[in-house]
């Protein structure tokens, strides 16, 4: 089918307003590729079945839409962290500002220079995922994403990692467009945190390709930074061998526009993902959560949690799939959604979906919206709680099954106080 | 302590008066039992007294120690002193037992312009406070009454009554889904606050929660109003009698 012709100029001129980095050495064939797929897709419309609850189109216009920088003198959430610091200004590496690429298991390159080198294990990566993961549904600012990052990480873990990796994402230019592509390969029995944080840019267009071999650990915790304006699009595209784990949290707070998209295919036997995300909007919030798992194994367990706090005319979208393919018997899915709306302007929109080919599967879901439970509010204010307290409390109580779902004691705490302090702060 | 005069009580929502005329005085130290049928008005006046939305005061007055308490906001009320026992105590999921009472607490000391507690003392208040109820730890580290059965639910409003020593307390309908042995454990709970500084209206529909807490004064309510008052016995009377005689005398 031929493309529409607006979709053919828009991706056009997007593309033409973008420096397409030069493609030297193995990254050239992927990146090649990637452009030709773009071409073939058209970057999203809002008119596209996929995009109905989000409109596309400040992701997709050539022009960055502006976004003022948020000046905070707060700490960074993970600066407590024993942990290897990677630091991107706009996009931009920063190398004075990051600790040194070695780590004890692990092999880091950049992808700027990665290409250089003629030979590189990630040659088999790049791109690879985020391709499989085209389909059944087109994902085609990932497309743009491998043919044009500029950089990005690509880290190869072959043992247990000894601390994690922190990649921070600093914002300070309230135009700036990042493209940012990360790979990550686990050989088998490796272990590896990885954490993210930080506004990024003004326009922030990322993917993160995860590879986990046989009983690797891939651990993942994200919060995504407190400026108003900014906008993202993410993509994680995981594919998990046979016992292996893959577990991956975001914290959301503020952002004008946000679509994190996780793409999962559980591909080795017993192997368990676990996706949650917790996310606070106030105002002029839009938070889209898009994952899509494949079970494509046997005695495989997915989870996906995810809880939305919304407030004066803030948006809510989740859109969350789990495919189970013919033969992945023993399946244990399980899909919660959930928002908690603190007045009537804020809107929460799901689609939740299961699509099963195999007769002897466990999947559940459930989505739901409501306002605080007055009976609770009652309770604790009955005992003394101000009525500002006990909402915070019942908030942060709703939030808790998906903070839950980070393992590390200390980084859940870390979260939990973030949560908190944006809830202080809007105390009336 | 608690003062009640000529109160008259509509639901918000729907034209229809539940308390029409109730005048009530509960001095320190005393336990006073309201007794009466179901729909009486039993437990909207308790709700009406702790500041529960989907009430309208259209008539009369309820001070604690002098203070008009139906201005004030539920958690003003809880500070000056007042505190509801529940009668079906609400589940709250994530928020644990113990983060829950420590930052009541905290709140209304805050309130009362005293210092917050420390995590330590607090601690060993609770622990202390919990022995005497037979609660485990585990109960007290479980979010707010998740999971707990009746009893314990009940158990826990007094345990939260012991920590948080208020001056006047209501219990509504706590001898509900009690059996034997936990109506003995709340009972000695409630007899344990017993003191001359402190007020006690202890709402029920059965005797048999009076025997183990024995009442100084006992009222009737019977179609929003406090038909009959005495002692202890009236209790014993009301038991054996049932309503109907009582009604049928006032009428």
């Amino acid at each position: 089918m031929a493309l529409p012709q607006a979709k053919q100029d828009a991706t056009e001129a997007r593309l033409a307003a973008l420096s397409l980095p030069d493609a030297s050495g193995w990254t050239k064939a992927p990146r090649e590729d990637a452009l030709a797929r773009l071409r073939a897709a058209g970057l999203p419309h809002r008119r596209d079945e996929y995009w109905k609850f989000t409109r596309p189109d400040t992701l997709v216009d050539a022009e960055v839409p502006k976004a003022a920088v948020f000046e905070s003198d707060e700490t960074q959430v993970f600066d407590d962290v024993d942990r290897l610091s990677i630091v991107f200004r706009d996009g931009v590496f920063d190398a004075e500002a990051s600790d040194d690429l070695s780590l004890e298991g692990v092999k880091i390159d950049r992808l700027a220079e990665a290409g250089k080198a003629d030979i590189h294990w990630a040659k088999d990566l790049y791109g690879t995922l985020e391709t499989n993961g085209q389909t059944p549904v087109a994902r085609p600012l990932a497309t743009l994403n491998t043919a044009a990052a500029t950089d990005g990480v690509l880290i190869h873990v072959t043992g247990k990692a000894s601390k994690p990796i922190n990649l921070i994402y600093h914002h300070e230019s309230e135009t700036s467009d990042a493209i940012l592509h990360h790979v990550i390969k686990l050989d088998a029995g490796a272990e590896l945190t990885v954490l993210e944080n930080g506004p990024a840019a003004a326009r922030f267009n990322k993917v993160m390709e995860v590879d986990v071999a046989d009983t690797a650990a891939f651990n993942h915790v994200r919060t995504q930074g407190r400026d108003h304006e900014r906008r993202a699009v993410t993509h994680i595209f995981a594919r998990l061998g046979r016992e292996s784990a893959f577990k991956s949290f975001t914290m959301t707070a503020n952002g004008v526009l946000t679509r994190n998209e996780c793409v999962i295919e559980l591909t080795g036997d017993d192997a368990i993902a676990h996706v949650a995300g917790a996310c606070v909007g106030d105002g002029d919030f839009h938070h889209d959560d898009t994952v899509f798992i494949t079970h494509d194994a046997e005695n495989c367990e997915s989870r996906q949690v995810f809880k939305k706090v919304l407030r004066n005319g803030a948006t809510g979208v989740f859109q969350g799939k789990i495919l189970v393919k013919e033969g992945a018997q023993k399946t244990d899915g399980y899909q919660i959604s959930q928002s908690l709306l603190l007045d009537g302007d804020s809107e929460f929109l799901a689609k939740p979906e299961l699509e099963i080919y195999a007769d002897d599967v466990a999947c559940s879901h459930g989505s739901t919206s409501g306002a605080i439970d007055e009976e609770a509010l009652f309770y604790l204010r009955a005992r003394g709680v101000p009525k500002s307290i006990a909402t915070d409390l019942l908030t942060l109580a709703f939030l808790a099954e998906a903070v839950e779902e980070i393992e590390d004691e200390g980084l859940r705490d870390g979260i939990v106080e973030r949560l908190e302090g944006w809830l202080v702060r809007r105390r009336g | 302590m608690l003062e009640i005069k000529g109160l008259k009580v509509d639901l918000e929502d729907e034209d229809k008066t539940i308390l029409k005329g109730v005048d009530l005085t509960v001095e320190a130290g005393k336990v006073h039992a309201i007794m009466g049928p179901n729909g009486s008005g039993k437990s909207t006046l308790s709700y009406v007294l702790s500041g529960r939305d989907g009430y309208e005061v259209t008539c009369g007055t309820a001070t604690l120690e002098g203070e008009d308490i139906l201005g004030m906001e539920p958690e003003e009320r809880a500070a000056a002193g007042l505190f509801l026992a529940f009668q079906y105590p609400v589940e709250i999921p994530g928020v644990g037992n113990m983060t829950f009472m420590r930052t009541a607490l905290n709140a209304q000391r805050k309130a009362r312009g005293q210092d917050e507690i420390s995590a330590a003392d607090f601690l060993k208040l609770v622990r202390e406070k919990a022995a005497t109820l037979e609660m485990s730890n585990d109960m007290l580290k479980r979010p707010v009454n998740v999971g707990f059965s009746g009893g314990e639910k009940k158990r826990n409003e007094i345990l939260q009554m012991a920590v948080l020593e208020p001056k006047m307390c209501i219990l509504d309908e706590t001898d509900s889904g009690l059996d034997v042995d936990a109506m003995k454990l709340v009972s000695q709970g409630v007899n344990a606050l017993r003191d001359a500084g402190r007020g006690f209206l202890v709402i029920t529909h059965y005797q048999r929660l009076l025997d183990h807490i024995k009442p100084d004064v006992v009222h009737i309510m019977s179609d929003g109003r406090i038909v009959k008052t005495g002692g202890p016995e009236l209790a014993l009377e009301v038991e054996k009698n049932g309503y109907a005689d009582i009604k049928a005398e006032v009428a």
